[in-house]
């Protein structure tokens, strides 16, 4: 049953194959067993999820139906889940149980959900690899030696082994995308504001964005139709009409204008990647689409002012971790500001110290013009360029990620370094416009991603795209040896 | 321009965040390899840009003046390191 996708297990569970309880008991089984080899788990909710899972059944057996009453998933902990530890994987919340449920939670468990457990990410999703967990990091199935990716890669990893078909994840500067691209997902960013905030715990709330990580786009379409839409308690949630994303999946592609940003396969991109990205653009031809070089000359800058606004919101949102309502707190302070630090000092760590120190400074006196300021312009000229750009095509395309998965601890003693490897997916975050990653090949052993880039609630045409391409391609079929 | 390890120092101690010692090189070099990438943005022309806040440049929504939040005192103290008589317990900070 572990092999199933979740539009399978949607099939299976209403023909009566299976039982969600079967299900879960099948996969809460895998977990116990193989989840060791990967760390993608932080807590796992058996009994809830059987309880929950009997729930779905119950609902079935009195005529309810639904693609997702009784699918198994897992939620990215940093999703607040009423009365479970929701850690953001950071000291500072190893004993935060949450007094309510997050929208996303509420959202896809009123669609009869199973939620199994909360998964492993990079702290407060600040990071590329995932290793910069409190619990450990997390080991990629594809090769146990290398990064999933992060800062979702608990949630990749989980999905990748088949220990759960599809998992919740958030993305700031591709955190979605990029674990997606080197653990062979397809996983989608939607348009900032589609999906609600509310109840993630935030790092940078004008780049944050909930969203699916699953085996192909046809779960991502039925992950996302139960996710998006208006949500009063989120002010920056979109108050708009939510699309038939599964309607969506079957348009021809007929016509479809591709652009291929020059910028995307210059020095830095792996030829091995380049060229299975080529591969791909060779198959959507085939079904129609039509190519067109095209420019986004801001893209260099991208990665600078994310750096600038990304560090300067977390250290803003970061600031209620002080210890004194919920969390770690140090012990014996002597006195408030004693309290403040130690608590902050012990409970956060060095990534997450790195990017508050960088935001703090980048906000202080004197240099809020020159760092804030200018990254906060940059940002409009990225805007700017994708704004441009879709005027001429349908659809943006280009590699997720430079390079395939790297070894664990690599990059561990140079942060910028990590930093670069989210070149081309942190200008969707800036811009706030969707973006999916779909798997389009192996380069020694190691899967390579494939990103479409889309205008405004356009997630419809990006998932259409990928179910077309994932029709006459079997990349995303791929299994791990050994899961 | 470079940071010192005082410049540090203070940061940490703008962001309430308390470093050990030993943390402090490193820090200072970590943080001065950033500054470097962020620095790159300084040879852009923006001049004449208005700077973007929001992605889609929305304004907050405004809502009915109306009391929507139940009391979850009860819940939220539940979770809180130190409470006594429905406060939460600091380090006091008056003599």
């Amino acid at each position: 049953m572990h092999r199933l996708t979740l539009a399978q297990i949607a099939r299976g569970l209403a023909a009566k194959d299976f039982s969600s309880v079967e299900l879960t008991e099948a996969l809460l089984a895998r977990i116990a067993a193989l989840d060791p080899r990967l760390n993608s788990f932080i807590t796992v909710t058996a009994e809830q999820a059987l309880e929950q899972a009997r729930a779905a059944d119950a609902r079935r057996a009195v005529g309810e139906s639904g693609a997702l009453l009784g699918a198994p998933i897992a939620h990215k902990d940093l999703f607040c889940t009423k009365g479970v530890r929701t850690s953001c994987a950071s000291k500072i919340l190893d004993n935060f149980v949450a007094p309510y449920d997050a929208t996303v939670v509420e959202r896809l468990a009123a669609a009869g959900c199973v939620s199994l457990g909360k998964l492993n990410m990079d702290e407060f999703a600040m990071g590329s690899a995932n290793e910069s967990s409190h619990y450990g990091p997390v080991k990629n199935p594809w090769n146990t030696e290398c990064v999933p990716g992060g800062s979702s890669g608990g949630s990749a990893a989980a999905v990748a082994a088949r220990l759960v078909p599809a998992a919740t994840g958030s993305d700031t500067g591709g955190s979605i995308r990029q674990p997606a691209a080197l653990t062979n997902l397809t996983g989608l960013k939607p348009t900032y504001g589609r999906v609600s905030r509310w109840g993630m715990i935030a790092y940078a709330s004008s780049l944050d964005q909930g969203g699916p990580l699953a085996r192909s786009a046809e779960d991502c379409a039925l992950l996302l139709s139960a996710m998006a839409g208006f949500d009063p308690k989120d002010s920056t949630c979109v108050d708009a009409p939510v699309d038939d994303y599964l309607a969506a999946l079957n348009q021809p592609l007929a016509g479809l204008r591709i652009g291929l940003p020059r910028e995307y396969f210059g020095a830095g991109l792996d030829p091995r990647l380049s060229d299975a990205v080529m591969a791909c653009v060779e198959e959507l031809k085939k079904l129609g689409a039509t190519v067109k070089e095209i420019g986004l000359p801001n893209m260099q800058h991208a990665i600078p002012a994310y750096y600038v606004i990304a560090p300067a919101e977390a250290s803003s949102n970061l600031s209620r971790f002080d210890g004194v309502r919920f969390g770690y707190r140090c012990e014996n302070p002597s006195s408030l500001e004693d309290l403040y630090k130690r608590s902050r000092g012990e409970g956060f760590g060095a990534e997450v110290k790195r990017r508050i120190m960088v935001g703090t400074y980048a906000l202080s006196a004197g240099y809020y013009d020159a760092y804030y300021l200018k990254a906060q312009k940059i940002r409009r000229l990225i805007r700017s360029d994708f704004i441009g750009a879709f005027q001429e095509v349908d659809l943006i395309l280009g590699p997720t990620t430079p390079n395939p998965a790297w070894r664990l601890g690599e990059k561990g003693d140079d942060p910028v370094a990590a930093y670069l490897e989210d070149i081309y997916t942190i200008t969707a975050n800036l811009a706030g416009i969707p973006g999916l990653s779909m798997p389009a090949g192996f380069v020694d052993g190691l899967p390579v991603g494939v990103q479409l880039l889309a205008p405004y609630f356009q997630e419809g045409r990006l998932l259409n795209v990928a179910h077309q391409y994932q029709q006459v391609t079997d990349w995303h079929e791929k299994a791990p040896e050994g899961f | 321009m470079a940071l010192e390890r005082s410049d540090v120092e203070k940061i940490a101690h703008l962001a309430r965040l308390g470093l050990d010692d030993a943390e402090l090189p490193r820090t200072t070099q970590t943080l001065n390899d950033i500054l470097g990438l962020i620095d790159r943005m300084q040879a852009v022309d923006t001049h004449g840009i208005e700077p973007l806040a929001h992605p889609l440049e929305a304004t907050q929504r405004l809502r009915p003046d109306e009391v929507t939040e139940g009391d979850h005192r009860d819940a939220f103290q539940a979770i809180a390191p130190a409470v006594e008589n429905g406060l939460y317990l600091v380090p006091k900070v008056i003599e």
